[in-house]
């Protein structure tokens, strides 16, 4: 279809394709080792050899850098994969079929998005412990409500539609209104959900990590690296510079990308 | 018109509100419909007029067992002498699925009534697209991207293609511009003899009625005021409310 005038979209895409496409080539091969340390290379400045610089133990800042983003970049998938999951099952009960149930439900959502996500986080980690699982765990829970919450707005203006309703007449079963019927008509709302919060799992984690409560040593995400990297500021700047680079660049793909999907769905539905 | 009727509705009376309070306060019970009472013969139009808010929608509802949906609850007999009625919507942009093809769509029916192969619902879809006149290849597009006037052939076929004996058509042209509406007429009155249909046709303007129905019920506020067939009933109306809104037809 026309994506004209969407610039937003192009280069949302462009930002946080080039940014996926170098997380998940960081997978597969980096150009030095993330731990592996040069005792005559430390505290380097960006140069051909290594490209954002090397830290105090010598270790390659673009190679850390590339695994860091790629554990906050797994653990953000994980926790929209079951924000999402548990929030389209959840919003697309209440918003369909209403009642108390539902009354209830969206208060309990209510009421958690109420607490900073933060200070829920930190309650659930010294609970369940640390560890990237529980932060996974942690964050997922804590996404549930604001998916739920997109989700039953969609099923709720839906189920009252003309459509719907000559489904039920046809006799369609419950299930299969839900997830063949409504479900489809609710995508560009959720893909740009899906990408805010996308934005906001990458930023919880790091803020976390940032605390230390979050991934834990050996293991780097870009949050535990921004704050390494405090200790060095003065003598090493470009660790702190790059990394927080790699995060802003992340957000600012996906922000860009899912503002450019919400204009595209509101077109779409003046259509 | 001796063959048992499609439809029957005994004593029909229908309510809104009334259902278990919330918050405290009880909503007030609003009779709709009060003692309606009439049959739809087999391979009948039965024209329903009035004004807007005399319940016709109401009655449709209710002989759909829709009333629940809206808050609503009947009491009286509703006899059924056809598998279960079919509807076709006044609002011809909220009939259809956006997110779906209009092959999907009109697939569905058949999907949930069974008994066909994948390869078969195809033809029958096709079929069908030809009868409607838009032809085979209407079924690889959007609703969003036909007329008004396609998607209300759409939504009849959708209606028609599990071949229902009673077809509900609540305003089926008022939202169309009139040339469409003469189609759309013509449309209903082919699937008519094709399918062996009955259909109750809702309407508040008498030119269309006129045009298609054989008999007609005129309601006002919940009553049946008047019955008769179509030709009677426009040459000689008995009730004043009748001849108010033949007056306002000229």
């Amino acid at each position: 279809m026309k994506e004209k005038g969407n610039p937003l979209l192009y280069i949302g895409g462009a930002i946080s394709g080039v940014m996926v496409a170098l997380i998940l080539v960081g997978y597969v091969w980096t150009p030095y080792g993330p731990t592996a340390m040069d005792a005559a290379a430390k505290n380097q400045g960006p140069s051909l050899l290594h490209l954002l610089g090397t830290d105090n133990f010598g270790r390659d800042i673009f190679s850390r850098v590339l695994s860091g983003a790629g554990t906050s970049f797994f653990i953000a998938v994980c926790v929209v994969a079951i924000g999402c999951v548990f929030g389209i099952l959840i919003g697309s009960l209440c918003g369909y079929f209403g009642g108390p149930a539902d009354v209830i439900l969206t208060r309990v959502c209510d009421s958690i998005t109420a607490f900073p996500s933060i200070l829920l986080a930190l309650v659930v980690v010294s609970i369940i412990g640390q560890g990237t699982y529980n932060v996974i765990f942690a964050l997922g829970v804590l996404f549930i409500p604001s998916f739920a919450r997109i989700v039953r707005g969609e099923f709720a203006r839906c189920r009252d539609l003309n459509y719907i309703r000559s489904a039920r007449l046809v006799g369609v079963g419950k299930v299969r209104i839900l997830f063949s019927h409504i479900l489809p008509n609710t995508m560009p709302v959720l893909l740009s959900a899906v990408t805010i919060g996308f934005n906001n799992a990458i930023l919880s984690e790091a803020s976390m990590s940032f605390l230390g409560i979050g991934i834990q040593p050996p293991y780097a995400s870009l949050g535990s690296m921004l704050s390494d990297s405090q200790t060095y500021l003065g003598s090493a700047p470009w660790y702190a510079l790059s990394v927080g680079g790699a995060i802003a660049l992340l957000i600012l793909g996906f922000s860009l990308l899912s503002e450019g999907l919400q204009r595209r769905a509101q077109r779409d539905q003046e259509v | 018109m001796e063959t048992e009727p499609v439809l029957e509705v005994r004593h029909l009376n229908s309510y809104y509100g009334g259902g278990p309070a919330l918050l405290g306060r009880k909503s007030a019970r609003k009779q709709v419909l009060h003692d309606v009472s009439f049959h739809i013969a087999q391979g009948e139009i039965l024209g329903l007029v009035g004004e807007s808010g005399c319940g016709k929608t109401t009655l449709s509802r209710a002989i759909l067992g829709m009333l629940g949906d809206y808050g609503g609850t009947c009491d009286g007999e509703i006899i059924h002498r056809s598998r279960r009625p079919q509807m076709v919507f006044q609002d011809p942009f909220s009939s259809l699925n956006p997110a779906h093809t209009v092959g999907w769509i009109l697939e569905e029916p058949l999907r949930v009534t069974g008994g066909l192969t994948a390869e078969q619902r195809r033809a029958a879809v096709e079929e069908m697209l030809v009868k409607i006149g838009l032809g085979p290849e209407f079924a690889q597009r959007r609703p969003w991207e036909l007329s008004g006037g396609q998607r209300q052939r759409i939504s009849i076929a959708s209606a028609v293609i599990t071949h229902p004996k009673l077809i509900l058509a609540d305003e089926p042209v008022s939202a169309l511009d009139v040339t469409i509406q003469a189609q759309i007429l013509q449309l209903l009155v082919d699937l008519k003899k094709e399918y062996d249909l009955s259909y109750l046709f809702i309407s508040h303007d008498l030119n269309v009625v006129y045009q298609i129905c054989s008999r007609v019920i005129v309601m006002k506020k919940g009553h049946i005021v008047e019955e008769n067939t179509v030709d009677e009933l426009f040459a000689h109306p008995q009730h004043p409310y009748t001849r108010q809104l033949l007056a306002a037809a000229e």
